[in-house]
């Protein structure tokens, strides 16, 4: 397949499954997406939201029942696996248990009729890319899970596959390796300058590799864009939740002009950021991150007081469960704290986000 | 240190394989013995191996041999060979899966003197299948499928290909599909992704069914009567042992016989496994998922 694509197309992509009681399913509707060549995409979202379903229609494993998938102007959803040339990274890995580190990675090359010599340079090269030199005549049982790891990706980007899909290859792995994993695979992605879809359900994966994440929920997509904006501007209550605004209150809408709002729930008006159009609105759901609270200066707007209720120490930082006029609320401080502790806690403008949704 | 003081549980339970040992020693090692014991008393007198020497120096003996390997050896092959293919098609759980296994298990459940009776109404030379060729001009010939090598050839296909369409399913279906998944996105087409990991991964799966399907096939001896020609083409050797026991009366040389034809089926099982060690035979998934 062609290497130097400009563009990887997918328009209005469905795929519906029948039910065992006769009714079809959509596990995917409207996934619609441009991808450039050396742009890492991200799909996010929890089991279940379609985002292992589109790649796999991307990858040919699952045929589409709506839309169309272009690479460049070539038209690639009608096409067989085999024929797309697409890399591939399974979550268990699918290394063929019986062939060699050497003869799983040049797996893809043989199937292209690649010469011999040809396929030992290019094997050799893909695994010193992953670091894995000196393992070649192992068998995958014989190796740790971090290390089948690396040979499923050189497995898949030795093909130079103009797309490399992953499928939450990092799921199996344990928490430091994973961390270590996910800068290893961001370096080959730039090392290759290829598109690379990395499906995910871990929000911080997705926000520390990806150029652009894809969040999804129930078959559609809820927001596209870069991880700064995914994080600090959720589109909806639902990828708000997703990404970590664990504190979701419905207040009364005071006062709206453009994006700043007042409102205000048991006497207590705070200052936020309407996403999306609020007009018309009586009540809004406010959504604020544990992590963004502080302590109120002095004199600070925006300041609730709160007593403790229950805490988990974390380290660097505590999660506090705390009581508060508005209600219960988690909140993330550093310090050190106890249960029944008095603190008068502080919030920017631009952390309370307003969304004209039912909690 | 009281916690030194208590001896492992395991040592103290070894008594409760007994039974077991008992029922394995009673009908199996005692029975085995006694038959090596009682094929070296021949009746004439002669020395200990003078019964084997009668059964290697005896043409319409030692043939027996050569006619069950006939039989036996193209029944496993067909069996797993054709159990192969069809497993594969079937190897995804589905209700053609389920009709398809309930449709073969019949054969089993109905015993080889019933399968026979039914061939014989069957294939025989005024049966059903011979009228349909005729009736619809696809051969004018004389069908003759029983009653010789034939008959009992179909016999042992009826009998035996459950058995190792069963044992392959089984296996096939523990071979991740994401395997094969993988295989095609590495540009692996159908033919390949067959021939380069289901087969090589089925290996040690199929030698095991074919050495099962062998030694039941190389123990023929009701349809080799019913279906076959008892007194030359299909005179297997159970049918050699059965003479010299219920006919001659000679249990030595029936138990040197049934000893012959257990050395001959491990030394094909042994060459089976010696095969089967060629390959790879650890678990067919793959990764820690």
């Amino acid at each position: 397949m062609n290497h130097s694509f400009q563009q990887l197309r997918l328009d209005a992509v469905g795929r519906k499954f029948d039910t065992t009681s006769g009714s079809a399913v959509a596990a995917l509707s409207g996934l619609s997406l441009d991808i450039k060549r050396g742009e890492f995409i991200a799909l996010l979202g929890p089991s279940g939201c379609g985002k292992s379903t589109a790649l796999n229609c991307l990858a040919g494993l699952t045929s589409l029942t709506e839309g169309s998938i272009w690479l460049d102007d070539t038209r690639i959803d009608v096409l067989p696996p085999e024929q797309r040339g697409f890399g591939m990274v399974f979550q268990n890995y699918a290394l063929f248990p019986h062939m060699s580190v050497r003869d799983n990675v040049g797996f893809g090359l043989r199937m292209r009729g690649v010469r011999k010599d040809e396929i030992a340079k290019r094997v050799q090269s893909a695994l010193s890319l992953v670091q894995l030199e000196g393992h070649e005549n192992k068998l995958p049982g014989q190796l740790s899970g971090g290390q089948q790891q690396r040979v499923a990706i050189a497995r898949a980007i030795v093909i130079e596959p103009p797309v490399i899909l992953m499928d939450e290859p990092l799921s199996n792995l344990d928490a430091k390796l994973r961390i270590e994993m996910r800068a290893e695979i961001r370096r080959i992605h730039r090392q290759l300058e290829r598109a690379t879809i990395y499906v995910t359900h871990d929000q911080d994966e997705a926000l520390s590799m990806a150029d652009r994440i894809v969040v999804m929920r129930t078959g559609t997509v809820q927001q596209i864009g870069a991880p700064r904006e995914v994080y600090g501007r959720p589109r909806n209550l639902h990828v708000a939740r997703f990404m970590g605004y664990r504190n979701v209150l419905e207040f009364r809408l005071v006062r709206h002009a453009g994006e700043d709002v007042t409102v205000e729930r048991q006497q207590i008006q705070l200052n936020g950021t309407a996403i999306g159009d609020l007009t018309g609105a009586q009540n809004v759901a406010v959504a604020m991150r544990p992590d963004d609270f502080e302590i109120a200066p002095a004199g600070a707007a925006n300041a609730i007081d709160a007593t403790i209720k229950t805490l988990e120490f974390g380290g660097r930082d505590s999660l506090l469960y705390v009581t508060t006029d508005i209600g219960d609320l988690y909140v993330r401080l550093p310090g050190a704290f106890s249960p029944g502790d008095r603190i008068r806690l502080h919030i920017p403008t631009d952390r309370v986000l307003a969304y004209a949704e039912a909690v | 240190m009281s916690s030194l003081s208590v001896a492992p549980t395991g040592d103290r339970r070894g008594w409760l394989v007994a039974p077991a040992v008992v029922v394995l020693l009673a009908l199996f090692i005692y029975p085995f013995f006694y038959g090596v014991f009682i094929s070296t008393q021949p009746l004439e007198g002669g020395g200990l191996w003078a019964n084997y020497a009668h059964f290697f120096s005896t043409p319409t003996q030692w043939g027996t041999l050569w006619v069950t390997l006939k039989l036996a050896v193209p029944a496993t092959v067909i069996n797993v060979g054709i159990s192969i293919p069809v497993a594969f098609a079937l190897r995804r759980n589905s209700r053609a899966q389920r009709i398809a296994t309930t449709l073969l298990v019949i054969p089993i459940t109905l015993g080889t003197v019933l399968v026979a009776d039914g061939m014989l109404t069957f294939y025989g030379p005024v049966g059903w299948f011979p009228q349909f060729l005729h009736g619809l001009h696809l051969y004018t010939g004389e069908v003759r499928l029983t009653h010789n090598f034939w008959g009992v050839l179909i016999s042992l296909v009826i009998s035996g290909f459950p058995f190792a369409f069963l044992l392959t399913l089984s296996y096939i279906s523990g071979i991740d599909p994401t395997l094969a998944r993988a295989a095609g996105t590495l540009g692996a087409g159908p033919w390949n992704q067959f021939r380069l990991i289901y087969l090589p991964l089925l290996v040690p799966g199929l030698s095991m069914a074919a050495a099962l399907s062998f030694v039941q096939a190389f123990a023929v001896f009701p349809s080799a009567i019913l279906l076959g020609a008892p007194a030359g083409p299909t005179r297997v050797i159970s049918i050699a042992a059965y003479e010299a026991a219920f006919e001659q009366y000679d249990y030595g040389m029936a138990s040197a016989i049934a000893i012959v034809m257990g050395f001959v089926q491990l030394l094909i099982v042994c060459a089976i496994f010696a095969f089967r060690r060629a390959f790879y035979s650890g678990p067919a998934t793959s990764g820690k998922g």
